[in-house]
């Protein structure tokens, strides 16, 4: 097979993969709107309600029970397809397929998923898949405007820190994105139960206290990694590329931006105040700023006239 | 009241206020406040071009937004990391972490050599506790007990009928945290002694010439304020013989580059003796104190003038910087006396020229030199270089000078490789042969290690104050009768989900230990 074969193939399996990860979406959403034809009144067990109305509502959470296991299995055959095109894609350009964003978005995303389902297989988040897979679908959507057939590298990119460099970036990411779901559920979750308005589709959802301490656990696995991955490998290799470990370029600068969200995220867990809702919204604002500067610094070029070093092949 | 206390409380609360001022400075929400005011004041650095990144860019700035620009300078957009505001607010920062780090570690030494604490008199307040019933004395349990809580200070009280066991673990968390902190500190401490004295520089070499490391050599330089150009450039001097490029001629990739490689022999001052060299993007050159990094390359074609008595009046390689990927270069050729005059050309050259049409300007298709060509305009007049003032080689100021019409066009040169053209005023000008150059940049950073060591030894630190979790056990053996009632609670200072669990685990060893008399109280 030759090279384009090759990558019309991982194209193919790209294809699939976004197809098959919004039909898992969209069973997170069923999931959803069978648990919200629940009525609160039958929700609240042990009433006076007749017999009829308990079972429905168990029949109803099962049936939700069961959206969310396939909408589970679906995302363990997507992220299956984006693995397998991340490799053809690797076969096909002769190298790891991280050379440019249409590759970074791919492989990222299938790493952020990889992430995810280990969560699920250790701590069953699949509460978190909605969230999580609407994030991932929008990321890839982006990588799918990106595209470009595959080539070999241009010689910044020919050393093997990269790869340390962008993996711990793409896997802190993974577990940015899983902590940013848990903190926008957790904003939702919290008010509800201080309003006392907690119904059938949000008492699918762990408490509040425990979303935060999700949060929390992955965005601190997260934040070492981002470091190693932005502070002591990028830096090491910009010394050989460039001749500087830091320049203040624009994906520098967002980069560092991240690191001190998340330092103000981690340090805002524990001062009074800050805790709990506050906190939450740093780590989202945190994600956010990892989002611009993973797409956005790619686009200022032709904004503002800024030219970001680590714009590549787009 | 009388007047020396009225002095005393003024004198009282200056002092106060100067406490109260420092303790909100280094309290964790202004620390907090403050380095998240960090990441906001970053941001305009990424929107605006920065001087310290790439000076082009701001010239470019301030001819597309002439109102705004002027006004952007004052308040230090173009150079907003060494800014004063910016520089404000990492230095209280900075004041902030240190005065909250010393107290710490003061604090730290002095845990370190406390004990456990106390148990709390009720346990069922705790988040997990339970209680138990045994046959076996205080003592007994308490050493089982002991046993079971495994790596953790502990401290055994019996008084009387009534014993217990402290237990505590987890001080390395407060020890990785430290360490985090202070190796922040060290992180920027080492980030300043690189930018006060070290230094940074780029120079253009041409194929066949050779650098000396002094400052005048340089092209663009740029120092920390304490580095000393007199003696902190060590003396030791390049060739480049061969700028060797290679790019990508088939597919999607076709112009893009593929191999850089610059080579060429290299000699340490007060040693004759030449050693090869082979620099490549990625693998630099280190030398003397310097580090020589290969960070472009170009075309230098040679060119030569001659006037009309058939004197040379110029013959030298002249670079054309690259401005596309196709490296269209632009250049330009200073002749201060021909015949008299002074001639400047200015054009492009494009190192595989192509053009669709006999009228249409060619442009560059390809970045290898397939079909080289040299296209300028000559101006006459008064170059500027009298003057004084130090000018641009790769610049022609035309206010003084007229350009030289053909007719009622602009007479244009246009020369391949080994082609030459005769001037309108007499004489001819000549592409020679085309050489190729290197931009090196050569730079010396002092203590470059120290950021990354710092950084490596604040994530270690990181890892400890996240992964280490501190956890308090108390045990309470208490005699009554016949038999002894254990009670049994555990605290965490950071909750934890696995909290039960644990408890549930020491629960059980403990009743295995105790024997077949003992048995867990149900209602606990």
């Amino acid at each position: 097979m030759n090279i384009d074969q090759l990558a019309q193939i991982s194209s193919y399996l790209v294809g699939s993969s976004f197809a098959v990860l919004s039909f898992a979406f969209v069973c997170h959403v069923a999931e959803w709107v069978t648990a919200r034809k629940q009525t609160p009144v039958a929700v609240a067990v042990g009433g006076s309600e007749s017999t009829e109305e308990v079972e429905l509502a168990e029949e109803l959470a099962s049936t939700a029970d069961r959206y969310s296991a396939v909408a589970v299995s679906l995302t363990v055959l997507g992220t299956g397809l984006l693995i397998a095109a991340s490799v053809v894609r690797g076969l096909a350009a002769h190298r790891v397929p991280l050379g440019n964003m249409y590759e970074f978005g791919v492989t990222g995303t299938a790493i952020a998923l990889t992430v995810y389902l280990i969560l699920v297989w250790r701590s069953q988040i699949q509460w978190l898949g909605g969230l999580v897979l609407g994030v991932s679908l929008f990321v890839l959507g982006l990588s799918l405007s990106t595209y470009v057939p595959p080539a070999p590298l241009v010689p910044a990119l020919n050393t093997f820190w990269k790869y340390i460099h962008v993996s711990s970036i793409m896997v802190a990411a993974g577990m940015f994105m899983v902590g940013a779901a848990a903190s926008a559920l957790y904003l939702i979750k919290v008010r509800a139960e201080e309003r006392g308005t907690v119904g059938a589709v949000l008492s699918r959802f762990p408490s509040s206290a425990k979303m935060d301490r999700l949060a929390f656990q992955v965005n601190a696995i997260g934040f070492p990694l981002w470091t190693f991955g932005t502070l002591i490998s990028g830096p090491i290799w910009a010394h050989y590329a460039w001749g500087r470990y830091w320049g203040w370029d624009p994906k520098e600068v967002w980069a560092l931006i991240t690191w001190i969200v998340y330092a103000g995220y981690l340090h805002a867990r524990v001062t009074a105040g800050w805790k709990g809702r506050r906190a939450a919204i740093v780590a989202l604002v945190g994600f956010a700023t990892f989002i611009f500067s993973y797409y956005i610094v790619n686009l200022m070029a032709s904004e503002f006239g800024i030219f970001s070093q680590h714009t590549y092949a787009k | 009241m009388s007047r020396s206390s009225t002095e005393r409380a003024t004198e009282l609360s200056l002092v106060e206020m100067l406490r109260w001022g420092w303790r909100q400075l280094t309290s964790m929400r202004t620390a907090l406040l403050l380095l998240l005011l960090l990441a906001v004041a970053a941001v305009p650095g990424s929107f605006i071009p920065q001087r310290g990144v790439d000076a082009r860019a701001v010239q470019t700035y301030y001819v597309e937004h002439p109102k705004l620009a002027p006004v952007l300078e004052k308040i230090g957009g173009f150079s907003v990391f060494s800014s004063v505001w910016f520089s404000a607010i990492y230095l209280l920062l900075m004041v902030s972490l240190v005065g909250c780090i010393l107290p710490r570690i003061r604090v730290y030494a002095r845990a370190l050599k406390a004990r456990p604490p106390k148990a709390p008199r009720n346990f069922s307040r705790l988040p997990a506790s339970a209680e138990l019933e045994t046959d076996k004395s205080v003592d007994e349990v308490l050493t089982a007990a002991r046993r079971l809580v495994g790596r953790a200070r502990t401290d055994v009280v019996i008084d009387g009928d009534v014993g217990e066991l402290r237990a505590e673990k987890g001080y390395l968390r407060e020890a990785g945290n430290l360490l985090f902190h202070t190796s922040i500190v060290f992180v920027l401490i080492g980030v300043a002694i690189g930018s006060l004295w070290g230094y940074r520089g780029t120079v253009i070499v041409v194929e066949g010439q050779g650098f000396a490391n002094s400052l005048s050599q340089y092209d663009e330089f740029s120092s920390g304020t304490l580095f000393n150009p007199e003696t902190d450039l060590s003396p030791w001097s390049l060739r480049l013989d061969d700028m060797s490029t290679k790019f990508y001629v088939k597919g999607s990739q076709r112009g893009a580059p593929r191999e850089f490689k610059a080579t060429g022999t290299f000699s340490e001052a007060g040693s004759a003796k030449d050693h090869d060299f082979k620099i490549r993007v990625n693998h630099p050159l280190s030398v003397g104190r310097e580090q020589v990094f290969l960070v472009g390359q170009g075309y230098a074609p040679v060119i030569r003038v001659t006037d009309s008595s058939g004197e040379v009046v110029f013959d030298s390689a002249v670079p054309f910087l690259p401005a596309d990927a196709t490296y269209t270069s632009t250049g330009v050729v200073k002749v201060p006396d021909a015949d008299g005059q002074q001639l400047g050309f200015q054009g492009f050259f494009l190192p595989t020229a192509f053009s669709a049409s006999e009228d249409e300007a060619s442009i560059s298709v390809f970045p290898g030199a397939l079909n080289p060509r040299i296209g300028m305009n000559l101006w006459v007049g008064d170059l500027g270089m009298d003057d004084g003032k130090s000018q641009s080689v790769y610049a022609l100021n035309t206010d003084k000078m007229e350009v030289v019409k053909d007719g009622d066009k602009k007479f244009r040169v246009d020369l391949g490789p080994g082609q030459s053209q005769a001037l309108p005023g007499g004489g001819k000008i000549e592409f020679v042969e085309l050489k190729q150059f290197a931009r090196l940049q050569i730079g010396h950073t002092p203590l470059v290690w120290l950021p990354l060591v710092a950084v490596t030894a604040s994530i270690l630190g990181l890892m400890g104050s996240l992964l280490v979790r501190p956890r308090r056990t108390w045990v309470r053996a208490r005699r009554v009768g016949s038999r002894t009632v254990v009670e049994v609670a555990a605290l965490d200072r950071v909750p934890r989900d696995d909290l039960p669990a644990d408890l549930a685990e020491l629960l059980d060893g403990l009743l295995a230990e105790l024997g077949p008399d003992s048995y867990l109280k149900e209602d606990s």
